[in-house]
């Protein structure tokens, strides 16, 4: 690649005039280096996630479980359908990319437009596919107790599907008395410390303990995970108990203080990976919209190669390359 | 513009593509069907799959040597150890084929790829290490979890 380098590096010096070290230009070279060092940045990400992993590996929330959304599909349980899709979305967007690398040696400026063109747009669906899984996993499907020890207990039934008796959730809005509330929402006009607190859940523990005694097909399900590789369900006596004795606040959905899938921490890292690759794409989508109009403005027609091209197809796979992991380590281990 | 000189055959040399092209296409079809093994098992999670595949060696110093070299597969769960080597497969064709590491000088794809699978791995193994211990702490009894 003797002809890449000529334009784009200082003249006169060593990187500017043809001499290049490992046969590669000073603009990928660098771009390398960054890669280099941003996946230092995510794989200490994943470390600590398997850090916490292990630290809590009885506890841990099954991503199964977790993650049952698909768009449009309501009220269905698809685990992995999503993510499989976007996991694909960002592979073909990749693919775009190298064609478009690909087109860029053979200077050929209208294939390298279509294909830049086909690239933005995948890397918008994926964005707004993860804003989308962002909002379901924060909103929460079924609610939870969370007990004193910081613990989530989650309410279901066994119902009898093909034969077999299978623990299901149960939302619950669907069981909670919903008894009339003592406890009002303090403002910051009234008190003598004028700071205001969040919204009050919607139900109190003694709510839901009213519905569980109500519901006596109603058990709790513990964070335990058992030798089954399935969460603890309570006998109907340990469930009462369990509520009574350690409830402490009904949660629904997730944030960075508690969810109701688990292990806090598990939503925190969540957010923050899948956050911090999610602005990785964003950044790549808006480099690529950059590089998308310098070409159809002919720039790098006139400098006669398309190296620019190349280095933020660099950048780009190295977007999906981090997600193939992310996509293992949060879904599929 | 002739000096980008592709290699084009992957496996290698097993499947030979004729153009650059093509082998993207190839490539595609490869990542996508091992997405598809991936999300298939992660699906249906095969009964035989969800343990380790080998039990640990009891005895002296040499079992312990034993159960560290086979780790892998004593540890970990055979269905976990798939995901992570189908992972890394397609890690590597991504960064060969897609970012074209395939056609880089030695040097260049050492400097990458070595550094960053030594410094992983090390990170890897210290902060999993550290894990397991101090759960063995929270699950010997010393730290209680409800109260």
């Amino acid at each position: 690649m003797e002809s890449t380098a000529i334009s784009t590096g200082p003249e006169g010096t060593t990187w500017g005039g043809g001499n290049q070290p490992l046969k590669s230009s000073y603009g990928k070279m660098m771009m390398w280096f960054f890669i280099v060092s941003d996946a230092l940045t995510f794989s200490g990400f994943l470390a600590a996630y398997g850090f916490s992993r292990f630290k809590f590996i009885d506890y841990w929330p099954i991503a199964d479980e977790v993650f049952t959304h698909v768009p449009f599909l309501h009220g269905q349980e698809l685990p992995m359908i999503y993510v499989a899709f976007m996991t694909f979305v960002l592979i073909m967007s990749s693919v775009t990319m190298v064609l478009a690398v690909d087109a860029g040696h053979q200077m050929k400026k209208n294939k390298v437009i279509w294909y830049m063109f086909f690239t933005i747009i995948g890397g918008a669906i994926f964005v707004g596919s993860q804003a989308w899984e962002w909002a379901t996993f924060i909103q929460g499907d079924y609610g939870a107790v969370q007990t004193k020890g910081g613990n989530i207990l989650q309410f279901g039934t066994y119902k009898s599907i093909e034969g077999e008796a299978v623990f299901k959730r149960i939302p619950v809005e669907e069981f909670a008395v919903a008894a009339s509330s003592e406890r009002t929402q303090h403002e910051s006009k009234s008190g003598v410390w004028f700071t205001a607190e969040g919204s009050l859940p919607a139900y109190t523990v003694n709510d839901v303990y009213l519905g569980l005694v109500a519901n006596p097909n109603i058990l709790v399900c513990t964070q335990t995970i058992n030798a089954k590789g399935e969460k603890t369900v309570l006998s109907r006596d340990e469930s009462l108990l369990q509520l009574k004795m350690n409830g402490r606040r009904y949660v629904k959905g997730a944030n960075l203080e508690v969810n109701e899938y688990g292990a806090p921490l598990f939503a925190d890292f969540f957010f923050f990976i899948t956050g911090f690759h999610g602005f990785h794409v964003l950044s790549g989508v808006v480099i690529n919209i950059i590089i998308f109009f310098n070409v159809i403005i002919g720039t790098y027609e006139r400098r006669k190669n398309y190296e620019m091209v190349e280095k933020v197809g660099l950048y780009w796979h190295f977007v999906d390359l981090v997600w193939v992991f992310v996509f293992t380590f949060f879904y599929l281990v | 513009m002739a000096d980008h000189a592709h290699k084009l055959e992957i496996f290698r040399g097993l499947i030979k593509f004729k153009s650059n092209t093509q082998k993207i296409w190839g490539v595609l079809l490869l990542l996508s069907i091992i997405t598809a093994v991936e999300v298939v098992l992660g699906i249906y999670k095969p009964e035989i799959l969800m343990g380790p595949s080998m039990t640990p060696f009891e005895g002296g110093v040499g079992a312990t040597l034993l159960n560290i070299t086979f780790a892998a597969f004593i540890y970990t769960k055979s269905l976990n150890l798939i995901f992570i080597v189908l992972t890394i497969i397609k890690a590597y064709y991504i960064t060969w084929d897609f970012m074209h590491m395939r056609d880089e000088t030695k040097s260049l794809r050492r400097f990458v790829v070595w550094t960053a699978v030594f410094l992983i791995c090390y990170l890897i193994f210290i902060l999993l290490q550290e894990g397991g211990y101090i759960e063995s702490v929270y699950s010997q009894g010393h730290v209680k979890r409800d109260f």
